[in-house]
């Protein structure tokens, strides 16, 4: 009996291979010298692991330009445009919140490298969430982010509330991914196949008799999904795990947990159950209007500044939602280019919360940013800038975002879904609005102002770059965005 | 006699309800972990059903990822109920009642 080794492209496994490479590097060396490594080693190793990542994808986009999509490792994982593009995007999360987190872990003075070898470790999960063409490996993937997750939100061991919001995560995480990988074994007994490409081939060629077994699959992964970005009703973890993680931790989870895991949702919905589109769009349609609204609208009850941070994530995993309702090829690149432009600006926003949080994080309310932009311009300007970008506001990114996503929407017959957003959306800029205006208000006089550290105030700065220029000139990304499709689109 | 594969697929649903529901209403963190452990498991055995009436070695392989996951799950978890239960000497999770959803 002979054994077939699959053929390994390793260009498509290289992003995998350098963060966790860098992660076990970091973990081997740390273990071998005999003091704790300082944290600019660690700081040090991320970023150019996640620079090195950046290059390759662009080896990879040329590839694709030269020889088209491809599939390998028994095709396992998927070499397209969409999953380069996400992987950069994770990528530039990675870097910016190591920027952010070295800051972090001088002042709240943690030592060794283990910070940085989860953040790699957790990064590369994402990646392999977004390369995964087999909901097997979509599972490992989103373990492998997770688990590393659960931990870093655990690690400020000075406060309570860390541990705690560790434990419900870490709860609630393992019993989404145990639905989820339920779900992939019923899928699997309707199609016979865990492959997403053989699921389309199956479906598209055969007609189910009794497709409950299918149905109650795909059902059980849209939970596990709808769990993991955190949308309404499956949202309830979410503020107190953001409240409770470490800042620089908050915004790293808020970014790569929402590229990899609607990069996956992308992939099964669109591409492998493509065919069952009349079946999961009215419960998308449920999900995206609950979201929207309701995210926004819990948001402006909140005093807390991560719990309201939270909740407008939650309002905008439900406009990327409104993308992969679409179900189309626009759409897709819609919910893609949502993606690209929130995910910088998140980790900006948690890196000025960072900040202004101060030791301890008790400064965390709405009334401690109160004349900030008037004690501090820049800081000011660029948190304003920040929370005007994720409101929507022209000029910003967020604006072509939230325009393309309900345009694709609109197209795809979905116009009253689009009016149910607009109006999350504008449930939203009240809260907005008013943390802007705090900003600019008077303040009572003796106020200490924020030290803002170097390597934060780069990240901050690439943030807001990111928003401003490609606000006023979109075209790049949406190029970008618009030409990295799918593998496989009905 | 021959047990019907189909007997397999409904013990795994009971299972992974049992699990389901354990995980919803217990307050203990040990238990719910528990549960968690018995829904993979149930997982496991759904897989393995299915593989056996596919006849597909597929189904076989993916258990292996599911315990070796189950596995490094416990790992994680069980040190972040120990880091909470040198705080607060419980694991019930009704104590962890300092931020309100």
């Amino acid at each position: 009996m002979s054994l077939t080794i699959p053929s390994i492209h390793y260009l498509v496994l290289l992003p995998t291979l350098i963060l966790f490479g860098a992660s076990l590097l970091l973990l081997v060396v740390s273990a071998l010298v005999r003091r704790p490594l300082r944290p600019a080693a660690g700081t040090a190793v991320t970023v150019l692991a996640s620079v090195a990542t950046l290059v390759v994808t662009v080896a990879q986009w040329r590839d694709i330009d030269r020889h088209g999509a491809s599939t390998t490792v028994a095709h396992a994982l998927a070499l397209d445009g969409f999953s380069v593009v996400a992987t950069a995007v994770i990528a530039v999360s990675l870097g910016l919140a190591a920027l952010v987190s070295h800051d972090w872990m001088n002042r709240a003075r943690v030592v060794g490298s283990e910070y940085h070898v989860l953040a790699l470790a957790s990064a590369a999960g994402a990646v392999l969430m977004t390369q995964a063409n087999d909901l097997i490996v979509i599972f490992l993937g989103l373990e492998i982010m997770s688990i590393g997750l659960y931990v870093l939100v655990a690690f400020d061991r000075e406060r309570t509330r860390s541990a705690e919001a560790a434990l419900k995560y870490f709860l609630l995480g393992s019993f989404a991914s145990a639905i989820f990988v339920y779900g992939a074994a019923l899928v699997y007994g309707a199609t016979g196949t865990t492959n997403l490409s053989s699921v389309a081939y199956f479906l598209g060629s055969n007609v189910l008799l009794r497709p409950g077994l299918l149905y109650a699959g795909g059902a059980l992964l849209l939970v596990g999904f709808a769990f993991k970005v955190a949308a309404v009703p499956f949202h309830l973890w979410s503020p107190d795990v953001y409240e409770g993680a470490p800042t620089p931790v908050t915004g790293f989870m808020a970014a790569i947990v929402k590229v990899g895991a609607f990069a996956a949702l992308l992939r099964v919905l669109v591409s492998a159950l493509g065919t069952q589109m009349t079946t999961w769009r009215p419960i998308l349609w449920v999900l995206v209007a609950l979201t929207t609204v309701i995210g926004a609208s819990l948001a402006i009850v909140q005093r807390n500044v991560k719990r309201m941070l939270a909740y407008s994530s939650i309002n905008h995993a439900g406009f990327i939602l409104l993308g992969v309702w679409s179900g189309t090829v626009p759409g897709a690149s819609a919910a893609l280019f949502y993606l690209a432009t929130y995910a910088p600006v998140v980790v900006a926003s948690f890196a000025v919360l960072t900040l202004v949080g101060g030791e301890g994080e008790d400064r965390h309310d709405v009334a401690h940013y109160r004349g900030l932009a008037r004690r501090q311009p820049w800081l000011g300007a660029a948190l304003a800038i920040l929370l005007l970008s994720q409101l929507g506001v022209p000029l910003t990114t967020g604006f072509y975002a939230k325009f393309s996503v309900l345009a694709a929407a609109v197209d795809a017959g979905g116009g009253a879904l689009a009016v149910v957003a607009l109006l999350g959306a504008a449930i939203a800029t009240v809260f907005y609005l008013r943390w802007t205006l705090t900003l600019f208000a008077e303040d009572e006089g003796d106020v200490d102002r924020v030290p803002v550290p170097p390597a934060t105030a780069i990240a901050i700065g690439l943030g807001v770059a990111v928003t401003v220029v490609f606000g006023l000139w979109p075209g790049p990304i949406a190029a970008l965005t618009q030409h990295a499709t799918l593998l496989f689109t009905p | 006699m021959t047990v019907p594969a189909a007997w397999y697929l409904v013990l795994a649903a009971i299972l992974f309800g049992i699990g389901a529901l354990g995980l919803l209403t217990r307050r203990s963190a040990l238990i719910m972990f528990m549960c968690v452990e018995l829904m993979l498991n149930a997982v496991n055995l759904t897989f393995v059903t299915f593989s056996r009436t596919l006849r597909d070695i597929g189904g076989q392989a993916a258990v292996f990822f599911v315990m070796v996951v189950a596995a490094a799950e416990v790992t994680v978890g069980l040190g972040i109920v120990v880091s909470v239960f040198r705080r607060r000497n419980s694991t019930s999770v009704d104590e962890l009642a300092e931020m309100k959803g």
